[in-house]
């Protein structure tokens, strides 16, 4: 494998494993469409609510589609594999997504068909399925799922898809494992403590502070419950890695504690990831004037998914394992776009920075006065 | 197990029924996104109120369409992946590439902005509003840069090779695909024939209040705007359509066959003004294949060929071959393409299992005899001719839908900008209910432009390399028809909460607004 291209494999595994990490920390608009009910007591308090979140949701909305495109264009052998074949669990992404970026826009406006109501109901589904449906589905980086990739098969003019699923449930398999279902609930509980955090740096109202610090309580114990099994579960684990001068496929044990003792710099940026998530966390509920732990824990949960993230691609691991042929699995070097399209969006990728000071700068403007009750919904 | 022909048509349905709800609303965004920053920009050089009053009901408008085009555009996005899994992997290096630098480049900008659009009226400087109105309006057209340039390259794939290591096709000249000459007409195309649809629908509504005697001076103030955009949009949408079509001449000979009924080729060949198909004509029988029509002499050789007495060949031509190709060779048939399709597919076997053999000289070998056909590869995966002629009467209509509707509005738009700059057009109430009545003709005119692209290049989901029925992921039929319900049922519930809120926001008028900003 040349060196060059071994890097910008490396390199475009970096891209998308930031974007997926900015995206995790992203679902906390999700987290808050689930508390809406929690905490909001009456018509003005769900309408800050949902006015806090509306000037995010786009965001979420296009980290995730970008998250998506990246993936494909860089690693499009995953894009076909996964989409085609957990087609349930991506469609029904797909539908609270799109029920989402309808319920901000229709919410507020006068002949919406539906009510109010019933677009609160709808960003409620948003909210509970989006973060642990993701969960579940990044989560399968490291349970794995039922596929088999067949390149020859494109000369059968009869049968010529080259990934296929093994069975009939196309990705809904995921939950009989109950690993995946423990990580979608950690990232469901962890966007509640996120959009608990964001609440109470961007909603000037006591009330909804006080209820958002009890809920930062609940559902960090939530998050703890599930993510501390699951990161033992993750490091004790046994995983697949591919011999670079073959490229067969083997199992390892403890593959994941072994990238991150051989990898430390993972295991630094871990550490103060969960540091400042804790941080965060600790500090909002303990200081009550304290009102900036989402910056704390946003900039922490980056850095955390960002370590998961790298230990499924990084240090030669499968980070798509087959559990119907292991060597079908996925890994960077396999599944990787060619050294060409890889260095034209490298290019394109040197304007990302730039991007994120404009977002940076924008967000700054728009969120320098804070919601208050008696704010209108002129904007809606 | 094979691949299940229903499962394709599904799949066709699912991909068809989602891209022509997202173009509902996708034009009107481009349009009126020219238009509302126009008026933002008049606002902020003239300091006038009532311009910051109607820009901000047409960010409204903009607003509620823009959420449902975001909103079924990510579908489109999923279902490349879900249910046209085999495509994104034989494509993705190539395909993905737009669509990655579409979300970098576009979705950020008009996510970003559009917040500070609608809730930074009374937060950012009018500077800022204004630039920020701008970036939306820049963002959505980039967007649809990207994925324009990404469907013309489906259309007339270049830049690009086929590796037989990993079995797909490779993108080895970027440019190729940005600047293509069938990505650039499409580009301009689409994007200006959405501010037609734009213009016509501020015209319409505009139109609406002038009838309803309310809002005059906001309504007169929108018209000359959305006139003048109108007229640019509709003829730079003709000039570009007409190198549209001449690339589908040059590229999608098949396409522009069907788009004209033509079944025999002629040097001096007449474009059918009107007429009605022959039901009964299909290849292969004697049937005329018109009931009734009208030509205009040449015209068809003209705009195909530039030149008068250009050959242009039709269906049972591109079938049967033979005939003259412009660099003077001559044309394949669709049985000799189909053989060499095979071809390249048994070299691409032969160098696979000699690649597992190790046997470099069966490599090289292999390799020439793939090189050599790799061009019809897609043409392997046919049983017979018939399969590459797309929906005639189908494409047939929906082209002269366009040009025939695409004409209605160039005189329309001319005849409301001039009594417009006479001051007389807000006097002319049958002209104004012309103009309201014109608006779902101009929607009419976009999907039909859509069908003639997209119906037109079927079978091929790539041109020439990969048909529809490769390109399938490998699912249950019965799941995707369960997707296509449910989505057809939430696309009808989400329209006509649209309709509704947009008839309501309309009926309401643009609000009093006081400048808080200085």
């Amino acid at each position: 494998m040349e060196l060059n291209y071994l890097f910008y494999q490396h390199y475009w595994w970096f891209i998308v494993s930031l974007l997926g990490a900015i995206l995790v920390f992203m679902l906390f608009v999700q987290g808050g469409q689930s508390l809406t009910y929690s905490l909001g007591k009456n018509e003005k308090q769900l309408g800050m609510i949902i006015r806090s979140l509306s000037r995010k949701w786009e965001l979420t909305f296009t980290t995730l589609v970008t998250f998506g495109g990246a993936f494909f264009a860089s690693f499009p052998l995953f894009y076909s594999t996964s989409f085609g074949g957990a087609y349930w669990v991506w469609i029904l992404i797909l539908f609270s997504f799109v029920l989402q970026a309808v319920s901000y826009e229709y919410i507020y406006k006068k002949g919406n068909l539906l009510g109010k109501g019933t677009y609160r109901v709808f960003l409620m589904i948003n909210g509970l399925l989006g973060p642990i449906l993701i969960g579940a589905a990044v989560s399968t980086f490291f349970t794995g799922a039922d596929f088999i990739v067949n390149k020859d098969n494109i000369s059968d003019s009869l049968m010529p898809v080259i990934s296929t699923w093994q069975n009939a449930w196309h990705g809904l398999e995921a939950v009989a494992n109950p690993w995946n279902v423990v990580f979608g609930l950690a990232v469901f509980f962890l966007a509640r403590c996120l959009a608990s955090l964001y609440f109470i740096n961007n909603i000037d109202d006591a009330d909804i502070r006080t209820g958002a610090r009890r809920q930062l309580l609940y559902n960090t114990i939530g998050f703890l419950v599930c993510f501390l099994p699951y990161l033992v579960f993750l490091l004790t684990k046994t995983g697949y890695t591919e011999d670079p001068s073959t490229q067969i496929i083997n199992i390892e044990h403890y593959k994941y504690l072994h990238t991150l003792l051989q990898m430390p710099a993972l295991l630094v940026v871990l550490l103060v990831g969960v540091l400042l998530v804790l941080a965060g966390i600790l500090l909002t509920l303990f200081k009550k004037a304290f009102i900036k732990g989402i910056w704390f824990a946003g900039f922490g949960t980056v850095l955390t998914a960002l370590v998961i993230f790298l230990l499924a691609g990084f240090n030669h691991s499968v980070y798509y394992p087959s559990i119907a042929d292991m060597q079908s699995s996925l890994t960077i070097t396999n599944s990787s776009s060619s050294l060409f399209t890889l260095k034209t969006m490298s290019i394109v990728s040197l304007f990302i920075p730039f991007v994120v000071a404009y977002i940076w700068y924008a967000w700054a403007q728009l969120d320098k006065r804070k919601i208050k009750i008696d704010d209108t919904d002129e904007d809606y | 197990m094979e691949i299940d022909l229903s499962l394709v048509d599904w799949s066709r349905a699912q991909f068809a029924l989602t891209a022509i709800f997202h173009w509902l609303f996708v034009p009107l965004t481009l349009g009126l996104g020219v238009i509302m920053s126009i008026m933002e920009t008049i606002y902020h050089r003239t300091g006038d109120l009532k311009w910051k009053r109607t820009a901000k009901f047409w960010m409204k408008i903009f607003g509620i369409n823009f959420a449902i085009g975001v909103a079924s555009g990510i579908i489109l996005e999923f279902e490349f992946g879900t249910n046209w899994s085999n495509y994104s992997f034989f494509v993705g290096d190539i395909f993905g590439a737009p669509l990655a630098i579409e979300g970098i480049f576009a979705f950020f900008m008009e996510a970003t902005f559009i917040a500070v659009m609608f809730f930074g009226w009374d937060r950012v400087s009018k500077r800022f509003h204004l630039a920020s109105t701008w970036l939306v309006t820049i963002g959505a057209t980039l967007s649809a840069l990207w994925i324009l340039v990404a469907n013309a390259w489906m259309q007339y794939p270049v830049g690009m090779a086929f590796n037989p290591d990993t079995v797909r096709n490779e993108m080895v000249d970027f440019w190729a695909v940005a600047l293509s000459p069938v990505a650039i007409n499409k580009f301009f195309h689409a994007v200006l024939s959405g501010w037609t649809l734009g213009a016509a629908v501020t015209l319409g509504i505009s139109s609406w209040f002038l009838l309803k005697k309310r809002e005059r001076v906001f309504a007169i103030d929108s018209i000359k705007v959305a006139s003048v955009v109108g007229i640019a949009g509709i003829v730079l949408s003709m000039i570009t359509g007409d190198g549209s079509a001449h690339q589908v001449a040059l590229t999608q000979p098949m396409k522009l066959a069907a788009m004209e009924g033509l079944y025999e080729g002629e040097e001096g060949a007449g474009l059918v003004a009107v007429g009605v198909l022959n039901p009964q004509k299909e290849y292969g029988n004697d049937e005329d294949p018109f009931l009734f029509d009208i030509k205009l002499p040449k015209m068809l050789s003209f705009f195909a060929t530039r030149s008068l007495n250009g050959y242009v060949p039709g269906i049972n031509n591109l079938i049967e071959g033979g005939y003259p190709l412009p660099d003077g060779s001559e044309a394949l048939s669709t049985e000799e393409k189909m053989q060499r399709g095979k071809a390249a597919n048994f070299a691409l076997m032969d160098y696979r299992a000699a690649k597992k053999e190790n046997n470099t000289a069966a490599m090289t070998e292999a390799k020439e005899r793939l090189d050599e056909n790799f061009s019809h590869f897609g043409y392997s995966y046919f049983t017979d001719h018939a399969e590459t002629i797309p929906n005639v009467p189908m494409v047939f209509y929906s082209f002269r839908v366009m040009v025939i509707l695409g004409g209605y509005f160039l005189a329309l738009f001319i005849l409301v900008g001039i009594l417009s700059w006479k001051k007389r057009f807000a006097d002319i109430k049958w002209l104004q209910w012309v103009v309201l009545l014109s608006i779902p003709l101009a929607y009419i005119c976009s999907e039909a432009g859509w069908i003639v692209a997209e119906v037109g290049r079927q079978p091929w989901a790539i041109q020439d390399i990969l048909p529809v029925q490769a390109a399938v992921s490998k699912i249950e039929t019965s799941s995707v028809a369960v997707t296509f319900f449910i989505f057809l049922a939430l696309f009808i519930v989400l329209l006509i909460a649209e309709l509704s809120i947009m008839f309501k926001q309309i009926a309401a008028g643009p609000e009093p607004v006081v400048n808080t900003k200085k």
